[in-house]
Order: C-alpha cells, then structure tokens, then sequence
C-alpha cells in the first residue's frame, strides 16, 4: 500500500473500478480544477484487484444516484475531524435522465432531436443499466 | 392496484388495450397476447362480421425506410376493419428529408390518424413516437431492435397448428446470434411455459447467452444447443427457419460449408414428425428449397395471414372498436 494524504474534513470514495477516477468525477460534476482531490489510481484491493479511490477536501455530500450508476460497487466514507463518521452506500435509481448518453450508434438518441437520454436499471445485482430506446448496456 | 377494481371488471380490464401503444411485447401481457389469438381466430372464421368494425377509424403508416411486405399487411389489416390509409414509405417523404424530428412527425399525423404504425432504421424510435403523441403507437419494426407483431404472427402460427403455444419442442434453426425474430418469439414463449428449444446453428452463430438465461430463468422452459438440423428434426413439433447470412461470416469457405447444412429440403423434411410445422419470418432467400411449399408441414405463408390477423386484432383492440359477436371475455363464453 502506498502512503496517501489523509484528510480531515470530506469525503472518500473508494473502491472505484480502476483507472475510471478521472470519469467519475465528471459524471459528479467535481471540477478537478477547483475542488481539493486526492487520487489514487490502479492501486490494489484485496476486494476488487485493481481500484481508484478519491478523497475529497471540505465536501459534504455526493450524488450517491449518479455515483450508483457510474462506480455501483463503490463506497463512500464521510469524514469530519480526521475520522470516518458515516459509511454511505451509492444507490442504484431505477431510471436515470440525462446523466449519461447511449453510444450505440443505431440508438434513436444519435439523431433524432431535443431527446432525453433515458436508462433503465437492467440488473440489480450487477448495477446494469440499459438504454430505454436500444436496449444497448451503458458504457461510461 | 388490481386488487382495488371490483373482481367483475377484473377480467375486463386485464384485456384492454384501448389506447395503449405497442412497442415491444413486453407492453403486452401474456393474458392479452391470449386473448389477441383469441381476437385473431374469431376474426379469421368472421370476416365478412368484421368489415366495417373500424369505419371513419384512420391509420397511419410512417415507413421511414421501405418494408412493402409489413406495410401492406396493415394496411391491408385496417382496410379489412371498414378503416382507411394514410402514409409514406421511404424517407423520400419531404418533412423528412428536410430533417423534421420524429416527435414533430407524429405531433402532427395525430391530428389525422387514430393510429400510427410506424417503421424506422434507428432502434428505440418507436418509442420516441409513442412518448410523442396520445394515440397508440404500434411497432412496425425499429432497426432490427424490436417488431412485436412479427412475433404476434408467429404465435398465432403456432396457436392456429397446434391449438396451444406451450407443451411444443420447437426446433429454431439457422443464425441465432442476430436473428431477433427468434430472440423476440422465445423471450414471449417463455412467459407462456412449457416449451423445449431445440437451438440448431454453427457454433460461429449460436444464441446469445442472455436469450439463454431468459430460458433458464422460465422454470418449466429448457434448452438444447446442436449444430446437426437431420439429428433433431424428428423431435420437432415446429421448426422456425432464419436465414443464415454471408455478411455473418468471416470467409467464404465457412459461408458456403455451413449453409446447406442449414437448408430445408424435402430430403431432410422425410425424418421430421408428419404434423411438423415450418415457420420462417420471411422473406426467405435459399435455406428452405421451393419443393418444400408444397409440403403441408409449410406454414410459412400462413404465417403472412396470421400476421395480418393478428394485426387486425390488435388495432381494433387498441382503437377500441367492437367486433360484432366477439365475445371480449372468454367465461362469458362459457357460462353460456
Ligand atoms: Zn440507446
């Protein structure tokens, strides 16, 4: 295990699939550019082999919907004063809008106009989602 | 929210399709798909009662890219309830080669049409249109993703040789990885029961493994996997053909090899069971031989008539229009 900094208020969402971190903050809406971010990537978890894992500075919460649909096996530890206060879970929504797009390029979504982007929760045990259009499985 | 409605309007209501599009068959229960068949027989043995079932009711046919044989077929559907035609065929239709989106299309054939029948190349339009307009929307096909009355017919083809579509052994032969007709007709069996696929194909075109756990998932479904049509065929109470396509392979040689294995011929027709029906979803090119039609086990054609039937049944059904004798519920049938 390699030495990290730690931080005392924040967030810690660990068990990202690895090399994924960089994505995942986007789909959070995190700007790397102005938040305080710790990134450790393809680091190894007896859990999952490889993983990413990112520490957030002074940030209260996260958007567990979209941390569900993007890193479904990801956990997220709150922390205040140096220690773990709270463990949360992402949550795995039903049906997500416009959070991610479909990349089949057969998918009515690639031209028909003003359209939601619409996915499905396809497998709850795998946290799959599914295009409501195609059927295609989401890609990130 | 069943268990609310008073249980004399429950069989009433499990069966109404008034309004409702139809997109995939997963918009149909499996008690309505019985009663379609049901709609379907009674309207095959009544035509001349259900002529003018659906007069001054209009369809709408929006064919973005050309399909003569599905297009005609509900037309040709409406026509037989009393209704009338509109449409295009072909993206050559000005509104949308000046790049109108498929919502605005729809927004305005609603003001004309009581119901839209729509066929498009990109997958999940149907459903952009059903999401568009109040009217009912059907499935005319939408990329190869999904085209629920071609499965519709193929019940009915079944239903109408065998009287039942389950306690069958149906052979499906042929490609199997991207043929969805035969996806689309084993998903639906299998919420039916009680059926055993026979899954004969190259192992270079063999059934994706998540058509597999569908069958796994059904309890009283099971499944075969062989890559020898002759082996098998005297099993079959039914065998769907699907043609296997030369763009499907990587060479020539392999292309060739496999394909007359997976012809229908009248040789291979003599080991199958006298009552065995053959299905193909048509147009065929090569994999079942001419001498075949002939044979009384080709239901092929029939499977043309049944998909208008059961096109007739379902726009009357979701145009709400009565069949004159129709029984809507079965036990009152029964009862009488
Ligand atoms: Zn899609």
């Amino acid at each position: 295990m390699m030495e990290v900094t730690s931080i005392s208020e924040g967030i810690i969402i660990d068990h990202v699939p690895a090399g994924t971190a960089l994505k995942v903050l986007n789909y959070l809406h995190i700007d790397p550019t102005k938040a305080t971010i710790a990134l450790i990537m393809n680091t190894t978890s007896h859990r999952y082999g490889c993983k990413d894992i990112i520490k957030i500075q002074n940030s209260a919460d996260v958007d567990l919907e979209v941390l569900g649909l993007v890193a479904p096996h990801a956990t997220v530890d709150v922390v205040k004063d140096s220690r773990i206060v709270e463990k949360q879970k992402p949550r795995l929504p039903e049906h997500v809008t416009n959070v991610i797009s479909c990349a089949n390029p057969r998918c009515v979504t690639s031209s028909e106009r003003d359209i939601d982007q619409l996915f499905h929760l396809s497998n709850p045990d795998t946290g799959e989602y599914r295009c409501d259009y195609c059927d295609e499985a989401a890609k990130l | 929210m069943a268990d609310k409605i008073p249980p004399v309007q429950l069989s009433k209501s499990q069966f109404n399709l008034v309004g409702r599009s139809v997109v995939t068959l997963d918009d149909v229960s499996a008690p309505q798909i019985s009663y379609l068949l049901r709609k379907a027989r009674y309207i095959s043995d009544h035509l001349p009662e259900v002529s003018q079932a659906a007069a001054g009711k209009i369809l709408a046919t929006l064919f973005y890219e050309p399909s003569t044989r599905t297009r005609l077929s509900f037309e040709t559907a409406m026509l037989r309830l009393g209704g009338h035609v509109i449409g295009f065929a072909g993206a050559q239709n000005a509104s949308v080669s000046k790049g109108e989106s498929i919502a605005d299309t729809l927004k305005t054939v609603a003001n004309y049409a009581d119901v839209v029948a729509i066929r498009h190349p990109k997958e999940g339009a149907a459903l952009v249109a059903s999401k568009s307009v109040d009217i009912p929307v059907i499935n005319a096909g939408d990329g190869g993703h999904m085209h629920p009355t071609q499965t519709l017919a193929d019940l009915a083809t079944l239903q109408s040789r065998f009287s039942r579509i389950t306690d069958l052994t149906i052979g499906l032969c042929g490609d199997l990885t991207f043929g969805r007709t035969v996806h689309s007709l084993i998903e639906t069996l299998c919420r039916f029961g009680n059926v055993k696929f026979v899954l004969i194909s190259p192992k270079e075109l063999k059934m994706p493994q998540y058509v597999l756990d569908r069958i796994k998932a059904s309890q009283s479904c099971t499944y075969e996997e062989v890559t020898d049509l002759t082996a098998v065929i005297g099993d079959l109470d039914a065998l769907y053909m699907t043609r296997v396509q030369k763009e499907r392979f990587f060479n020539e040689d392999d292309y060739l090899r496999l394909r007359d294995t997976y012809i229908l011929d009248a040789a291979k027709l003599k080991l199958a069971k006298p009552t065995m029906a053959v299905l193909h979803p048509l147009p065929r090119v090569n994999e079942i031989a001419t001498e075949v039609d002939s044979d009384p086990r080709a239901a092929y054609f029939e499977q043309v008539k049944n998909g208008m039937l059961m096109r007739m049944a379902l726009m009357s059904s979701v145009l709400g229009v009565k069949l004159p004798g129709f029984a809507e519920d079965d036990t009152k049938e029964v009862r009488a």
